[in-house]
């Protein structure tokens, strides 16, 4: 049967990782490439980079870290961050990333999730959503808000719809990122994540909030998504990809084992 | 030196697996020229997309009847997702005609669990149901990254390699004489993946070792 995904999230700003992130060993800020390589090689089953380079002008640069690590990194890449039309996907995809993710502009152009289907296939578009727990009200009976540009903007679309909607419009897969768990390191938010995940046909990424093994654990089977994505955790060192492997393992959750 | 060339007609990113080869000590061209495909001493065939705008890009560049006669040549043939499954004789998707290397029949995923996501993506185990040079390296619980909503299904069950599972047994793999195709991408399945790739370009193209 199918495996569940355990998937690393790189922040890049300007080809480097984000400074925001503290690693243990501080000589290796600074190297997507090489961090992609560690993760890949310690069993990793997914990479996604986002870029949070502001100045447009730096954009290209990102190209560069996709193709650099796409030499040497052979599971499927995912690059988020700014992409606002079928050119950047396409360019991206030309560069190595295996599937694209698009947030704020499909918020704004939902065509925009139409288009790049059209241009790279439905199973390559991933519809990011970054969400909000609110009081259910007319305008959102499902208690939760899109927000977009990073979690500055609220948008008052509701996500339960707008998950519907990006399916329909031939998103291949969701990433259900939760704004209150996110950073808290307190578990992924279950009741959204396994809400959204029986509202689709398409597969579910939970993002936000791991922190120990045992948020991977619940968010895939009582939150039923089918892949789970971690930074900190990994990042600073406290876990390994393959140690969470391990557990996911030995607590009977399907994962790939062998790498 | 041999030439392994690329088969490319406007079915998705073919670099990826330019890489992979390169990995692996390959050279590889990508290529939708029919008189480089024609000298090929080795062909890679991937693609992804729907059956139907696949099968007109192949015709319109003549690509079905070059590798046809390769496929005759004895040159080893490597299909991948929507490259192997045109080299059937038929896809549901779009009721499309394709190739007919291998007799057979592509059908979409009918699953009745609703937790089972369309299109099956992911890491999923591969079992080796008859041996074939290319999956030599394979052992148990090694799984590659599949991508599809559709699958093969050759009528004579003598072409099936290899299956994985999803809600009941499918057909990951197959072969006929030089020509051998995957459902899932080894150039994106990790080390197991790099290890086909690089048995397929030391393959001469027999069955039988």
């Amino acid at each position: 049967m199918l495996s569940k995904r355990v998937i690393a999230c790189l922040d890049v700003r300007d080809g480097k990782l984000a400074k925001s992130i503290k690693f243990v060993n501080t000589k290796d800020i600074g190297d997507p490439v090489e961090k992609a390589r560690e993760y890949y090689l310690e069993g990793l089953d997914e990479l996604v980079f986002y870029d949070i380079t502001a100045s447009s002008d730096k954009r290209n640069i990102m190209l560069d870290v996709v193709e650099a690590v796409a030499k040497q990194v052979f599971i499927p890449l995912s690059v988020g961050g700014g992409i606002r039309s079928v050119q950047d996907a396409t360019d991206l995809r030309l560069a190595g990333a295996e599937k694209i993710n698009v947030n704020t502009a499909a918020v704004q152009n939902p065509e925009l999730i139409s288009d790049c289907a059209g241009a790279i296939g439905n199973q390559n578009v991933v519809l990011s959503m970054d969400i909000l727990r609110v009081t259910p009200s007319d305008a959102i009976p499902c208690g939760y808000e899109i927000v977009i540009h990073g979690g500055r903007t609220r948008t008052g679309k509701d996500a339960l719809a707008w998950a519907i909607t990006g399916e329909e419009l031939g998103a291949g897969e969701l990433v259900v990122n939760s704004i209150d768990a996110d950073g808290t390191l307190d578990g992924y938010e279950l009741i959204l994540t396994r809400m959204l995940s029986d509202a689709v046909r398409i597969p579910v990424i939970a993002s936000g909030g791991a922190g120990k093994p045992h948020h991977l654990r619940d968010v895939l089977v009582e939150g039923k998504a089918d892949a789970a994505l971690v930074a900190s955790m990994v990042h600073y060192g406290t876990h390994t990809i393959g140690e969470l492997k391990n557990y996911l393992h030995a607590e009977g959750v399907k994962v790939r084992m062998s790498w | 030196m041999e030439r392994v060339v690329i088969i490319d007609y406007d079915a998705g990113n073919l670099r990826s697996v330019q890489r992979a080869c390169m990995e692996v000590g390959g050279e590889a061209t990508i290529s939708n020229d029919p008189s480089q495909i024609s000298k090929a001493g080795r062909i890679i065939f991937p693609g992804v997309g729907a059956a139907g705008s696949a099968m007109r890009s192949i015709k319109k560049y003549g690509i079905d009847e070059i590798l046809l006669e390769c496929f005759d040549q004895g040159v080893p043939i490597l299909g991948i997702c929507m490259g192997m499954q045109i080299s059937l004789s038929h896809s549901e998707e779009d009721d499309q005609r394709t190739i007919g290397i291998i007799d057979g029949e592509v059908r979409r995923f009918n699953v009745r669990n609703e937790d089972l996501k369309i299109p099956h993506m992911g890491w999923n185990e591969v079992k080796v149901v008859k041996s074939h040079p290319i999956l030599s390296d394979i052992t148990a619980g090694d799984e590659f990254y599949f991508v599809h909503a559709y699958y093969p299904i050759p009528r004579d069950s003598e072409h099936v390699f290899g299956v994985a599972k999803y809600e009941s047994d499918f057909c990951c793999a197959l072969g006929k004489a030089n020509f051998f195709g995957t459902q899932f991408h080894p150039e994106k399945s990790g080390r197991i993946g790099l290890r086909l790739l690089s048995n397929f370009l030391k393959w001469d193209g027999r069955i039988a070792q």
